[in-house]
């Protein structure tokens, strides 16, 4: 199981990257949920992976699995889920404004401030 | 005995805040009112928890009274009591100036905008848990993405969205960061990391490098530290003017968070991390140094010169911190209290100019209203970013300089080198913006409403420089008491009380 969330981690670390380092604002957001779901699952994986246990402390259980990351993986979904939603509405003002969804300024915008 | 007053600089904002928004969205003057409000009661809460600090040892604040490790702390220590001091310093001169030039009328929700970005950048300082450290950047990071683009326009919109995705990355990053070091030593707050990194074993000293590199690039985007400072100009050049001042402290964040990392839990003394972290930032803070001066000489409009002056003072606050000594470490807070100040008035006064003569280009153009005054003030500021006697920049680059002794032919030469640069740079835009204006011909300048209390905002700020310099000495010894307490953090350890799970 580690070795099969290793390398989910991993495929969608690289496609993240991959997607942000593309010329437009699509891309680039798809790309960067990508990244935020692989950070996601290694958060979750960073608890350890124990199957088959309860995340709450019983008499009865054998054991338990470590309830934080559980709490921060959710704290962390609803951060990038709130800020995916941020820079979808500027990239869309961006693109109404500009015309087009170019990622990069060329020199005459950066320099016209 | 527990003040509730620690929590209070986070508190005040995110109650006004969201009552500015429902309450008085329609009225400009009650968000004035009550913004002002707001950022004054701040400062007195500061000035109250700076006397506080001073004397005793760090406080902590239990929030729900779970105890360390279990639950969220806020600690509140010199450092941090000094930090929330500057921020409210600053804010009451960013927002003066906001009023007085009307830039909260451009957009909407400005008053409520800036109190969120006041509330994330209060509880990154007061902060003692690294998990919340992440959730307070995100609160300031996401008010200043609304401050960012107040008043809209094509460039500043684009220049969002690539702030946007710049900080997108960062956060991503510093959750891998946390979540390794969550891995390998099962706990997040800030003291207990410090104690568990002490004591790793072995084979786990190679994760938390990993870790460790991880948070302080993280920190180094916040703190625009090369090769991470790409996105600064772009960002700052683009933001309104008052913004741009007020994320003069967001670099300083940045720095803080370095700062406080590095001496509490990557000490040059933890076997698993050594001197990898000064190893690494130094050479990068050189290269910021050279960088943002020769930015400044090469800047085409007024606030990238702004922006770039930034870029090189953290420069010189890193390359002090990354020798990791008490002296070294007061001196860089000396100087980065100045330079916040220093780089905010800049910004301002970039505004004012940019503002009477409708563009910020860099080049000679008929004269402004005011054009004296915005001179003397220029020159004032620019006299104090170079490091030229007799200003605060002066003093703090001395002691930079002082401190760093040891290493003095490489960091000596690399600190005069760029100030010579900075001097010529800004006398350069200087001389074009303000002399030769004479040599375009037109006598008459366009009309300007005065704005006194912009005035007053800025020659604020320029005052509390040349306070900074006239109290050097009391300053620079309380800084030192500071940096020792920073570098000896067992007291900071010991007030989080934290309760034995092993």
């Amino acid at each position: 199981m580690e070795a099969l969330i290793a390398i989910s981690i991993g495929t969608l670390t690289a496609c993240g990257i991959y997607l942000m380092l593309r010329q437009r604002t699509f891309p680039v957001i798809i790309g960067l949920t990508l990244l935020s779901y692989a950070v996601n699952v290694f958060i979750f994986a960073a608890g350890r992976l124990v199957p088959g246990l309860p995340a709450i402390i019983a008499k009865d259980a054998a054991g338990y699995t470590d309830p934080l990351p559980q709490a921060l993986v959710l704290t962390a979904i609803v951060i990038s889920f709130g800020m995916t939603a941020v820079i979808v509405l500027m990239a869309l003002g961006s693109w109404l404004e500009a015309g087009h969804d170019k990622v990069d300024m060329d020199e005459e915008e950066e320099t016209r401030a | 005995m527990m003040s509730h007053w620690i929590i209070a600089p986070v508190v005040l904002p995110a109650v006004l805040a969201p009552l500015i928004i429902l309450a008085m969205r329609r009225d400009l003057l009650l968000q004035r009112v009550f913004g002002l409000g707001g950022t004054l009661a701040m400062l007195g809460i500061a000035g109250a928890l700076l006397v506080a600090a001073s004397g005793n040892a760090p406080e902590v604040y239990r929030l729900g009274n779970w105890p360390a490790p279990f639950g969220i702390m806020l600690v509140l220590d010199r450092l941090s009591a000094m930090m929330l001091m500057l921020t409210a310093v600053l804010a009451l001169a960013v927002q003066l100036y906001v009023i007085s030039t009307d830039w909260d009328a451009r957009g909407r929700h400005f008053h409520a905008l800036f109190l969120f970005q006041m509330m994330g950048i209060n509880g990154a300082f007061l902060t003692g848990d690294a998990f919340n450290l992440f959730v307070f950047f995100e609160v300031l990071l996401i008010a200043s993405y609304g401050l960012m683009i107040h008043g809209a326009g094509k460039d500043r919109l684009r220049a969002g969205v690539q702030y946007i995705a710049f900080n997108l990355v960062a956060s991503t990053l510093f959750l891998f960061a946390l979540a390794t070091i969550y891995a390998v030593t099962g706990t997040l707050n800030m003291a207990d990391i410090a104690v568990k990194v002490a004591a790793l074993p072995e084979g786990d000293q190679g994760l938390i490098r990993v870790a460790a590199v991880l948070m302080l690039s993280v920190f180094a985007i916040k703190g625009a530290l090369v090769p991470l400072q790409f996105w600064l100009p772009g960002t700052y050049a683009n933001a309104p003017g008052p913004v741009a001042a007020l994320f003069a402290i967001m670099t300083k964040v940045g720095a803080y968070a370095i700062l406080r990392t590095s001496t509490l839990i990557f000490p040059p003394e933890t076997a698993a991390t050594g001197s990898m972290v000064g190893d690494i930032m130094l050479p990068a803070a050189l290269v910021t140094l050279a960088i943002g001066s020769i930015g400044i000489l090469g800047a085409t409009t007024l606030p990238r010169l702004a922006a770039f002056a930034g870029i090189a003072s953290m420069g010189t606050i890193f390359t002090a911190f990354a020798a990791f000594t008490p002296e070294a470490t007061g001196a860089a807070l000396y100087y980065m209290i100045h330079s916040t100040l220093a780089t905010a008035a800049i910004f301002l006064i970039a505004d004012m100019v940019s503002d009477r003569r409708g563009n910020a280009t860099l080049t000679a153009q008929p004269r402004i209203a005011q054009q004296g005054l915005l001179a003397a003030l220029f020159f004032a500021n620019a006299i104090a970013l170079a490091g030229m006697p007799p200003l605060s920049g002066f003093i703090g680059k001395l002691m930079v300089m002082d401190a760093l002794r040891e290493q003095a032919a490489l960091i000596w030469s690399v600190i005069l080198g760029s100030s010579f640069l900075m001097v010529l740079g800004f006398a350069r835009a200087g001389s074009v913006l303000f002399w030769k204006s004479h040599a375009t011909g037109e006598a008459h300048e366009a009309p300007h409403q005065g704005e006194p209390l912009a005035f007053v905002a800025v020659g604020g700020l320029l005052a509390a420089l040349v306070a900074l310099t006239v109290f050097a000495g009391p300053v620079k010894d309380w800084l030192d008491g500071t940096a020792a307490a920073l570098h000896a953090p067992a007291p900071y350890i010991a007030a989080n009380d934290l309760q034995g799970v092993n």
